[in-house]
């Protein structure tokens, strides 16, 4: 209460201070220090745009800023207030349904954002306030509150740890949602807490934890924390990433833990990292406007010299004011610079309808019906997740057809997520899957392996050190009984091949049971359970690629056991090892295993005096600890015994590398992004083919780089040295780039996220924009680019990156954790898994696919259909080239609209089989093809042409006296409606030329609207229409059809309008067929 | 055309049939629609299959042309210019907007005779009847016979709405300026003798418009006082319920107002004026010799001559049109 109160005196004080201070519980630390509470934001995270009061403004805002719509608006306002010749409802009508039509889906789209919020922000949560525990929702909690969480909760907001159940106050988290790493990761309670296990304890903790002000790096966290133990002299312990529970990470294997809110809502990492949901464009939709202002820009030409023409004819005065035709007492006094003003906006709004309004609702109608078929397509029914496909925006479907770059996610996107062991190489002697090697596939689940190759002591050896190399736990509560079944024990790992490789060795007979004492338990092939003593373990890293442990036997004997990658491993083993065992090695890399060499070596007693000392210093040292232990390790770890190597599968999803395939023959460039290490990504990609054998790969990793002193140069070198590479091999520019990849040697580029950030960020002078432009040189003339160790938010930077390429292509981004959702949002099109991860991937994404094979119909068949739909679509209405106010609105909306709709909707002038077996197809509609210059300048002078057949050839059957057998003659509206006439059917008729696939839907609807079209003229000539002030069309389109004349002249007009597109359909398959033959 | 019939799917638009059946399986419908596998015709326009379908229609069409083209040999057209510019026409006295009335006769002679129906329209040229504030410029109300539209007519007839604090009736600038020349044909007999020719008014018009569209204000009392509170257009001699001595011809449903008011759609144009109706098989229409037309140019004051001359100015015509292909 009292914080509360104060909190509103002196808010929105010290906001904005480089450092926050938290203090843990609310509780002021000392009755002399003044309490100052700063102001946070509350735990509320917000996704959705509007709220109930502002959604009509805001939407409205929103809506008009469309080009399209600010211009119907703006002729609507003219036609209101301006006499023009058009009335205000035929533009009126079509404008109020489309923004109503628009802001009711997105009012719906906002809830469904609003009810997801709402279901995190309501979550209950449990705070300790007062020594007692406190059921809240997640919205509620406030910086300082201490929270309990329990396992397998995900964090409420970014919590420090205080304390968890556990002795030494440790955790343990995944990150799978933030980061895709699956794996658990340790996480520490500062010292001085760790007792603090109870509610009441912890709510005694009098601290206050100082730390800097929330920033999106997910692995950055500087802190301190003071505790005040009894009115003592504070004790200030620094806090690092280490303590830090993110908000949006799940507690494995702890039962509870308590932390300290130190960011919420908004301002915790995760929100930091996630982008706002903005409103994307599709590529034809700019095309639409870019048509739209060349549109706009005749319009205006024509009306201004539609206008001067007005004047130049009404120089004479006759032409002005004829006696039979005289202007009003008004008209005659308005100002001439005004009438002529007025003039001009009548022509605007007369010829207005060269920009069809109806466009954008048929648009509109056909993404949001045409996702349905996305939705309802049985091929992406995955039985596992009981889920089809869902769309979460129908804005782009025609941009599936359009992609240039593909991002994925590896982690659960291209792979299943688990690790398995495939087969190990002892001496050379392969060992696959559970029965022995044959070269063959043997893939029966066979009784134990049967070993006549390897020696059997060296097979025992090799397996006890896959048992005994790692660092898995054994989850606690299985060991509860001591030894089990070994079924039942569950393993957990900071890297999820070790434990594949320890399953590995179960189905060989040793099978590790855990870690007692300092006793490491294998159980082996004869059930005995064999101890031996851990004495140091030397870690894995990523700059030394092995790792070692050091064990003692039962007999006594110290062994040394390494395990790592092969280049890490072979510089440290008796040569003559090697030969055997390399083959095996590359063989299994190619293949997209993950293979690791396996080590040993004995240490004699006195030797290991040494070693042990020399360890113990190293870890000691309290500067450069590092560099010292890893002088220590490296010592260690020479003169060793090659045993043998394993390969490990990291399962690819199902028909991951045939997508990759497809993908890549479609032309696109499928780039990988990852959070995962390097190792593993690059082993995903052999496996899914995205690096091919023969592709030479580029790294620019930290591995290559911190090799030099100067990491900067370094990677100046290499950055020039690779593109002078590419630029050898590709000496033409990127155009015949697609060709060039069949033909030349493939170059995959991988790159880490420190590199990136060095080249992206590195020293702001001109060198850094340098950087970055051969970088994207290099990366585009790349067929594959691996980044790894990505951060989201890099992840979204790569993709902003290649956005703003030269030509801007159309990127796609496919990913299932939260970790993928920055760059999914940044891409044009976003698709989300529906995998494991949770939902949060495919919230936000546009599309969501329950695997990543589906992606390749996804973006073959369906992104190609929608997209050469739209292309027509677009082109038809622009196409669709004046009278009575009841016509120009039907004709839009009724006439013509329905049929194109239908053809968008079904149109499929290849077959959807084809499309997805032959990718290349997809090249032909690649960059916006159908909507450039070309095909929409042919589409205007078609409508130009086909203007002037209408007019002139009905002028000239008027320029006869009389069309009717009893002499009797036609008006100027007659006029108008055989123009009308002809050019309804032309159009229709023209749709039913280009449609390559009649169902019975659009025979329907092509026959149903030109029958509609005559009915609906005669029942609009057929009635005194009594709220009609003028009975224009009063038995026009009746007595019309009595004339054989103007029959035949309908007939003809039509003809001849129609033929140069026959022509051209004819001439195409003629010259097909002669490219064939 | 060369057509092939896709049926891909047998499940032709069946009814959705969930594999398991009982648990609720989210698997959308195996639908033929829903999985676009409808059974499609493809057809494929090639040379082959266009060239022989032109050929067919064009083959169709030759005799279809042939006729039109003989009906239209028969027509026979004659085109009298009446306006009077040249100063050797009888005409050119009309120019002068002193007289008025004026009267003028042109004589001219038919060559070959005229068999079937005649029409005779007159033609105006540059008027622009498709001027948007003139088309616009009429109370289809009022002509409809709404009475409060009579006394109150539409903002669109200005300024033709009012004159003398009265309505007028018919309203509007197209009204205004109705073609009102009387035109009378005589035959030249034998002896020189005049004899006129029956022009009929009626049967010019739509029959819509004349039965429907037009009506004369409700009522049963003489037109002139269903028309009582109006005016008379101001360039009109004669109010509307004086068109015409036969009632069913007269007020709004006369048929020369009528075909007015039914606007031209060019500049150039022609409208129906009479009827010369054939009378029996022996005789034809009109026999070949010497005609008198008689001009009626009813010039109402000084000041309207003006705007009348600048039209005269012109091209005032008479067409007959004889022959029709459609009897």
């Amino acid at each position: 209460m009292f914080r509360r109160s104060f909190n509103r005196f002196c808010a929105g004080e010290e906001k904005r201070v480089g450092t926050r201070t938290v203090f843990v519980g609310n509780h002021p630390v000392s009755e002399t220090e003044a309490y100052i509470a700063q102001k946070f934001c509350d735990n509320r995270i917000i996704s959705s745009k509007y709220t109930l009061w502002n959604f009509l403004p805001k939407n409205l805002f929103e809506q008009f800023r469309r080009i399209a719509n600010f211009y119907f608006l703006i002729i609507f306002l003219i036609q209101v207030t301006v006499d023009t010749p058009t009335s205000p409802i035929t533009s009126g009508l079509p404008l109020f349904f489309v923004i109503t039509v628009t802001a009711i889906k997105q009012g719906y789209e906002d809830w469904l954002r609003h009810r997801a919020d709402n279901e995190v922000n309501k979550s209950t949560v449990y705070i300790i306030e007062n020594a007692k525990r406190v059921k809240k929702e997640s919205e509620k909690i406030k910086v300082g509150d201490i929270v309990e969480v329990q396992a397998d909760e995900t964090f409420p907001c970014d919590l420090i740890l205080l304390s968890s159940c556990t002795v030494d106050g440790t955790c343990y988290v995944t990150t799978a949602s933030l980061d895709g790493e699956s794996n658990c990761k340790t996480h520490y309670a500062v010292r001085d807490t760790i007792e603090l296990r109870t509610v009441e304890s912890i709510d005694n903790l009098r601290a206050a934890i100082e730390c800097e002000q929330p920033q999106s790096d997910l692995y950055k966290f500087v802190g301190r924390i003071n505790i005040y133990s009894n009115s003592l002299e504070a004790v200030a312990r620094s806090l690092g990433p280490e303590n830090l529970l993110l908000k949006g990470a799940t507690l494995k294997n702890t039962k509870k833990i308590y932390g300290v809110a130190v960011y919420t809502g908004m301002e915790t990492k995760m929100a930091l990292n996630y982008q706002g949901k903005s409103q994307k464009r599709s590529a034809v939709e700019k095309s639409i406007n870019a048509f739209l202002i060349v549109y706009l820009f005749i319009l205006l030409t024509k009306a201004a010299i539609c206008t001067t023409l007005k004047y130049v004819w009404q120089s004479t005065p006759y032409n002005d004011e004829p006696w039979y035709n005289q202007k009003t007492q008004k008209e005659r006094e308005t100002w001439k610079v005004l009438k002529m003003f007025t003039d001009f906006l009548s022509f605007m709004v007369l010829f207005n309808f060269i920009i069809p309004v109806s466009m954008y609702v048929t648009v509109e109608m056909q993404k949001f019906l045409g996702s349905f078929f996305i939705s309802w397509d049985n091929d992406f029914y995955d039985e596992e997740i009981n889920e089809g496909a869902l769309v979460n925006t129908s804005d782009l479907n025609e941009e599936l057809g359009q992609v240039d770059y593909v991002f994925t996610d590896k982690t659960g996107t291209l792979t299943e997520n688990s690790m398995e062991f495939i087969e190990c190489c002892i001496d050379g002697h392969k060992y696959k899957g559970v029965a022995q090697e044959t070269d063959g596939l043997s893939q029966t689940d066979g009784p134990l392996p049967y070993l006549d190759r390897a020696d059997k002591n060296r097979e025992e050896l090799f397996l006890r050190a896959l048992c005994l190399c790692h660092t898995v736990e054994v989850k606690p509560n299985d060991t509860v009984d001591g030894v089990t079944e070994s079924s039942e024990l569950t393993y957990m790992s900071s890297s999820p091949d070790e434990i594949a490789l320890v399953k590995g060795a179960k189905k060989y007979g040793f099978t590790f049971v855990g870690v007692q004492n300092g006793y490491m338990r294998v159980e082996n092939q004869r059930k005995e359970i064999e101890e031996y003593e851990l004495l140091h373990t030397l870690n894995f890293d990523s700059v030394r690629r092995r790792m070692s442990v050091i064990v003692k036997t039962q007999s006594g004997d110290i062994l040394l056991f390494c395990k790592g990658a092969d280049s890490a491993v072979f510089p440290r083993v008796q040569n003559h090892e090697i030969d055997l065992i390399k083959v095996h090695v590359e063989h299994n890399a190619m293949e997209g295993y993950r293979t690791l060499c396996i080590a040993f070596k004995e240490i004699a007693p006195d030797d290991y005096e040494r070693v042990n000392r020399q360890l113990i210093e190293a870890k000691m040292a309290l500067q450069d600890r590092e560099e010292k232990m890893e002088k220590v390790f490296d010592e260690i770890e020479t003169d060793m015994h090659l045993i043998g190597a394993t390969a490990v599968e990291d399962k690819l999803q199902d028909q991951a590398a045939e997508t990759i395939e497809a993908l890549h023959a479609a032309g696109l460039k499928v780039w990988v992004l990852t959070g995962d290490k390097m190792e593993t990504a690059k082993s995903t990609c052999y496996a899914c083919r995205l690096f091919q054998t023969n592709t030479e790969l580029l790294e620019l990793t930290t591995k290559t780089i911190e090799e030099s002193e100067r990491k900067e140069d370094r990677l100046h070198e290499l950055l020039t040295e690779y593109r002078k590479k590419l630029l050898r091999e590709f000496p033409k520019s990127t155009r015949s780039l697609k060709k060039a990849w069949t033909e030349h040697q493939e170059y995959g580029l991988i790159i880490d996220g420190s590199t990136l950030s060095l080249i992206l960020n590195s020293s702001q002078d001109s060198g850094s924009n340098n950087y970055r432009s051969i970088f994207l040189q290099i990366c585009m003339k790349c067929t594959a680019v691996l980044c790894c160790r990505m951060a989201p938010l890099q992840k979204a930077q790569i993709v902003r990156m290649v956005k703003n390429l030269k030509g801007s292509p159309i990127t796609l981004s496919i990913g299932d954790g939260a970790n993928d959702v920055s760059m999914i949002l940044e891409s044009h099109v976003g698709i989300g898994i529906k995998g494991k991860e949770g939902r949060q991937a495919s919230r936000n994404s546009d599309y969501a696919v329950p695997k990543f094979k589906h992606l390749k119909k996804l973006l073959l068949a369906h992104g190609h259909l929608y997209y050469v739909r739209i292309a027509h679509l677009v082109q038809y209405f622009f196409y669709k080239p004046l009278y009575d106010a009841a016509y120009l609105t039907m004709y839009n909306i009724c006439f013509t609209s329905l049929p194109i709709l239908a053809y968008s909707l079904l149109e499929q002038h290849i077959n959807i089989d084809t499309l997805t077996s032959d990718p290349r197809l997809y090249m032909k509609i690649s960059g916006n093809a159908m909507l450039q210059l070309g095909p929409f300048l042919y589409w205007t002078f078609l409508a130009a042409f086909e203007g002037t057949v209408f007019f002139f050839g009905t002028y000239f059957l008027f320029q006869t006296t009389s069309l009717d057998e009893n002499g009797k003659v036609y008006g100027n509206w007659t006029f108008g409606t055989i123009i009308f006439t002809i050019l309804v059917f032309t159009v229709t008729l023209k749709l039913a030329l280009d449609t390559r696939f009649w169902t019975w839907i659009n025979h329907l609807v092509i026959w149903g609207s030109l029958a509609f079209y005559v009915f609906f003229s005669f029942f609009w000539g057929g009635i005194i229409w009594p709220f009609l002030k003028q009975q224009r069309m009063y038995f026009i389109f009746a007595q019309m059809l009595s004339s054989v004349s103007i029959w035949l002249t309908i007939i003809l007009l039509i003809f001849v309008s129609l033929s140069p597109e026959m022509l051209r359909i004819v001439l195409r398959s003629v010259r097909r067929r002669k490219s064939e033959s | 055309m060369a057509m092939n019939y896709n049926a891909k799917d047998e499940v032709d638009g069946g009814p959705p049939c969930p594999p398991g059946g009982t648990a609720k399986t989210r698997r959308p419908d195996n639908t033929a629609f829903k999985q676009q596998r409808l059974p499609a015709w493809q057809p494929i326009l090639t040379a082959g299959t266009v060239l022989p379908t032109f050929f067919i229609i064009g083959l169709i069409f030759i005799p279809i042309g042939i006729g039109i083209f003989v009906t239209s040999n028969n027509i026979r057209e004659i085109e009298i210019d009446y306006t009077g510019t040249d100063p050797s026409s009888p005409c050119y006295k009309c120019l002068s907007p002193n007289v008025t009335p004026c009267i003028c006769t042109i004589n001219f002679t038919l060559d070959q005779s005229f068999e079937g129906n005649v029409f005779m329209y007159y033609g105006l040229s540059n008027f622009y009847q498709n001027h948007r504030r003139y088309v616009k410029s009429r109370d289809d109300g009022q002509l409809n016979g709404d009475p409060s539209a009579l006394l109150n007519p539409s903002k669109e007839c200005e300024p033709y709405r009012r004159n003398e604090d009265k309505p007028i009736a018919p309203c509007g600038a197209i009204a205004n300026s109705m073609f009102n020349d009387t035109l009378e044909l005589f035959q030249v007999g034998n002896a020189s003798d005049l004899m006129p020719i029956t022009l009929k008014k009626k049967g010019i018009a739509w029959w819509t418009d004349k039965n429907v569209k037009f009506r004369n204000p409700p009522g049963t009392d003489p037109l002139e006082e269903r028309f009582k509170g109006t005016t008379k257009p101001v360039n009109w001699v004669k109010p509307v319920y004086m068109l015409d001595s036969d009632e069913d011809n007269n007020g709004f449903i006369n048929e020369d107002f009528i075909v007015w008011m039914r606007t031209a759609a060019l500049p150039t144009f022609r409208k129906l004026y009479r009827l010369i109706e054939r009378k029996n098989d022996l005789h034809p229409t009109l026999p070949a010799g010497r005609y008198y037309l008689n001009i009626t140019y009813i010039i109402l004051n000084t000041l309207h001559v003006l705007f009348i001359s600048s039209i005269v100015n012109h091209l005032h015509t008479v067409d007959k049109n004889t022959g029709t292909w459609s009897l």
